[in-house]
């Protein structure tokens, strides 16, 4: 295949612009596709457009906690057993979590795992005794590029434009659970069966969900933490946050648990990311968590 | 034509039958159902009559607004704020505090079956012959 004179011209006009364009990209220190995707807050051209389109019957209430992007660290210098159960029993507490035994139908928005599940990346086998026993407290990541709102064929589940926090809408969510398959953390849970099923009219046949507040789930939807939105829109930090930052005052320690906004130099969060060495859960995989441990 | 008195009779007949739920329940149709309007609060988030014809589509945008934008706040048309939620607000103890003498009356009367309470909790009702 021969390369004619009008197709020679066209690629070197091509070229040229591109090596034109190199040094334009280069000055800002990052990629164009790395200036699109923090231009754009991570989401797509497509997503970009149709957020114009999004029409809010309301206003966000004053008393909210607002943020570009919230994150977590989780500091694992501080955290024990505790403190673990805590979070975990305050998170499922509040947000109706059952407790289902049967591990097949288990759901979780907060959990506990060991060292070499949580990093299996940076395992081997001599690493500090310590850390092999600590429970490292894992949740969703709340990815800047979440895999799973990618997969998600409903939006049910999306990255929420104004802080970041990757949410679950139960009224679209459809049960296909291609997200559960998408996310690489293992932060999301199927409703296998029906959560608290209901006898007659306004009662509960078992339990009852502990908090009135807050919507349960039905069998056939897919669940995760939602860093809290609803107590954030209060005004309150998250619920593991305030249980885990509670117990760590009364020992006279460093909080265990620090959220705050990621894009706020000042925030808490920044300070701790500034002083102490962090690391995050498969950052090979470019989603980018936004939640951090120290180790 | 071959049989005519017996085609007309059929269609006679016919007609009878399939207008039968029509004629047999004239004069007498169910009657209309009685909601039970809260006696604390005099004023809904809209007048009545909106609320009456279009609670499903503000519920609609409330839950959109809340779950999608994070804007949780609702001016009603008198100015005042809302919290948008359905359980907290809608059913609190000093509005619709009774699931079943408010929403279920209307909803039974007309067939329709919201998927609302599959996840949101209703609020919690006194049944008598079910304390034992």
């Amino acid at each position: 295949m021969g390369v004619n004179r009008r197709k020679f011209l066209k690629i070197a006009g091509v070229s040229t612009l591109g090596v034109a364009a190199m040094p334009a990209a280069d000055a800002l220190g990052i990629s164009p596709t790395e200036w699109l995707d923090k231009k754009l807050g991570g989401f797509t051209v497509p997503e970009t457009l149709f957020h114009l389109f999004e029409k809010p019957a309301g206003f966000t209430p004053g008393e909210a906690l607002t943020a570009k992007r919230w994150a977590m660290v989780v500091n694992m210098k501080q955290m024990d057993d505790e403190i673990a159960q805590a979070c975990m029993d305050a998170c499922h507490r509040v947000h109706n979590v059952p407790k289902i035994d049967n591990p097949r139908h288990e759901i979780k928005w907060i959990w506990h795992d060991d060292y070499e599940h949580v990093f299996p990346g940076q395992q081997h086998e001599h690493i500090d005794e310590n850390l092999k026993k600590l429970p490292f407290l894992v949740m969703c990541n709340h990815c800047f590029n979440p895999p799973c709102c990618r997969v998600c064929p409903t939006k049910a589940t999306f990255k929420r434009k104004k802080d970041g926090i990757v949410m679950m809408d139960m009224h679209r969510c459809i049960g296909c659970r291609f997200c559960m398959a998408a996310c690489p953390f293992g932060a999301r849970s199927f409703n296998w069966i029906v959560p608290w099923p209901r006898a007659g009219e306004g009662k509960f046949k078992g339990k009852e969900p502990p908090n009135p507040e807050f919507p349960t789930r039905m069998k056939g939807v897919v669940e995760k933490c939602q860093f809290c939105a609803e107590r954030l829109a209060k005004g309150q930090i998250p619920a593991c946050v305030e249980a885990a930052q509670e117990i760590c005052k009364r020992k006279g320690r460093e909080p265990a648990l620090v959220f705050g906004d990621l894009d706020d130099p000042d925030s808490e969060v920044r300070q701790v990311l500034r002083s102490h060495y962090t690391i995050r859960r498969k950052p090979e995989l470019g989603s980018n968590p936004n939640v951090y441990y120290i180790v | 034509m071959y049989d005519g008195g017996k085609i007309i009779a059929g269609i006679i007949i016919g007609l009878a039958l399939l207008t039968f739920p029509i004629w047999y329940t004239s004069g007498r149709a169910a009657p209309r159902p009685e909601v039970k309007l809260p006696v604390k609060e005099k004023e809904c988030v809209e007048p009545k009559a909106y609320m009456t014809r279009k609670h499903m589509q503000l519920l609609d945008l409330w839950r959109d607004s809340t779950v999608r934008v994070a804007k949780r706040s609702y001016i009603a048309f008198n100015g005042k704020k809302y919290d948008m939620s359905l359980q907290n607000t809608c059913m609190s103890a000093d509005c619709h505090a009774k699931k079943t003498e408010f929403c279920d009356r209307c909803h039974n009367y007309t067939g329709v079956v919201p998927y609302c309470w599959d996840c949101h909790i209703e609020p919690k009702e006194e049944k008598p012959e079910e304390k034992h």
